[in-house]
């Protein structure tokens, strides 16, 4: 019966209530880490263990918290699970982690956890908090996997690192057609504007959405 | 010299918002109008230009691997760089905190403009990465890391700045329904953001600019298709 009504919860911010689209928090890392799949997806795994994790330990501390200190002590707490994260992908995926740099530290200050914090964990049970971090970290990592996805395939060609659309040296697949890798896909620049595209096309399905 | 090539890149070619996409979030919110994006600029300015050098002076003596030295032979082989996230997000809370009390006290003039910004700036992924990647960059002098802090915090206010004034005129332009607010705010960004790559060649004369990768990359695969004609044969 909980789990009904609570449902709402993770589905919500997977559509009408995006983190990234609706509410802009995190877009810092979204946009950096997304020329490749596979550094998107850890990423959103990385942000779903951080904010699923920490939201349920604000929330079970939210009474014994000084309102004047929260702010520290929610970024002692993001910065404790970063440091986690940060230390198991340096010790089973190394290069991912060299790829991904310092926007694993940057998690800390990824403003959809301490929006989530701020805006949820502070005033809600562990259950509902952390039903709530799942939403909104599953939300977040939706858009990263879809800009990660076309602009992998768009600039290089490859899905997580396999070639889908043929070699580009030996001309199989569409390159045989003469087709080129937009290797322009792979630059910062066009982070930004896949994500105002994405943005384009989801206000336009939801009239509700658009901004006056 | 040294510094100066170091600011103008800290300002330009490593742009924090156009390069690396630091501190979105606040550039995105704050950036409806011109006078309150220039209050959060210098205040970025501002906590980047403290922040950055007192982080450098941690990372020189407390985290970095061998850091520890100065305490006596027994502790060089110490290495606490795990601890930096914590450490470094410590000091800007409480440097932040700081400055805000004792502009307060001092320039209630300053803090009337800077006020509401200050504790927002404590969670700005553009002070964080500003440390983040001076650490990771390796900036070998405490004066050259407050070169990079301030030009840093100046690359920030110059973004956050143009931006808020093209969203102060684009009110007028007829922008389709669905791209109004963020969606057209996201593709001028790019389109500034590509423009800023232009600068890339500045400095090093356009030879070693932000291409290398792709000259390097065409030349893999140039001696891969070569070493393949060979094992064919």
């Amino acid at each position: 019966m909980g789990l009904f009504k609570d449902s709402k919860l993770i589905t919500d911010p997977l559509a009408d209530n995006n983190p990234i689209t609706i509410q802009v928090l995190g877009i810092c890392s979204a946009l950096a880490i997304t020329a490749e799949l596979e550094a998107s997806i850890v990423m959103s795994v990385a942000v779903l263990f951080v904010l699923g994790v920490g939201n349920v330990v604000i929330s079970l501390m939210r009474n014994i918290i000084p309102s004047k200190i929260r702010i520290i002590v929610q970024l002692v707490v993001v910065a404790t699970l970063v440091i986690i994260v940060d230390l198991v992908l340096k010790a089973f995926a190394y290069e991912l982690s060299k790829t991904l740099s310092v926007f694993v530290g940057l998690i800390i200050t990824n403003c959809i956890i301490m929006g989530r914090f701020e805006a949820f964990a502070l005033a809600n049970g562990a259950w509902r908090s952390f039903l709530d971090g799942l939403g909104n970290a599953a939300g977040y990592g939706l858009i990263l996997v879809i800009v990660g996805f076309f602009r992998e395939l768009l600039g290089s060609g490859t899905l997580l690192g396999i070639k889908v659309l043929g070699d580009p040296i030996e001309k199989t697949g569409a390159y045989a057609y003469g087709y080129e890798n937009n290797g322009f896909m792979l630059l910062a620049p066009m982070a930004l504007i896949t994500l105002g595209i994405i943005i384009w096309i989801q206000r336009s399905r939801n009239n509700a959405l658009i901004e006056d | 010299m040294e510094h100066l090539e170091l600011f103008f890149k800290s300002i330009f070619i490593d742009n924090m918002v156009f390069a690396t996409f630091l501190g979105m979030c606040s550039y995105l919110a704050v950036s409806k109008k011109v006078s309150t994006a220039v209050g959060l600029g210098a205040a970025v300015i501002f906590v980047l230009a403290i922040t950055v050098p007192l982080n450098w002076i941690l990372d020189q003596y407390l985290l970095q691997p061998g850091a520890l030295k100065w305490l006596g032979s027994e502790y060089a082989s110490y290495d606490l760089s795990f601890l930096s996230f914590i450490m470094f997000i410590a000091t800007i809370a409480t440097m932040v905190q700081l400055v805000e009390i004792v502009v307060e006290k001092f320039s209630p003039s300053l803090y009337n403009s800077l006020g509401i910004f200050l504790p927002l700036i404590a969670v700005n992924c553009a002070i964080l990465g500003g440390s983040l990647f001076m650490q990771s960059r390796e900036i070998p002098t405490f004066g050259l890391a407050m070169t990079y802090g301030i030009g840093s915090g100046i690359g920030w206010f110059l973004a956050i700045l143009s931006i808020a004034a093209i969203r102060e005129k684009i009110r007028y332009s007829n922008v389709p329904a669905a791209l109004r607010g963020l969606g057209i705010t996201f593709i001028i960004t790019g389109l500034m953001a590509i423009g800023f790559m232009s600068f890339g060649g500045m400095l090093t004369g356009g030879e070693k600019g932000n291409d290398t990768g792709k000259i390097s990359k065409e030349a893999i695969e140039k001696i891969k298709k070569e070493v393949q004609e060979i094992s064919k044969k």
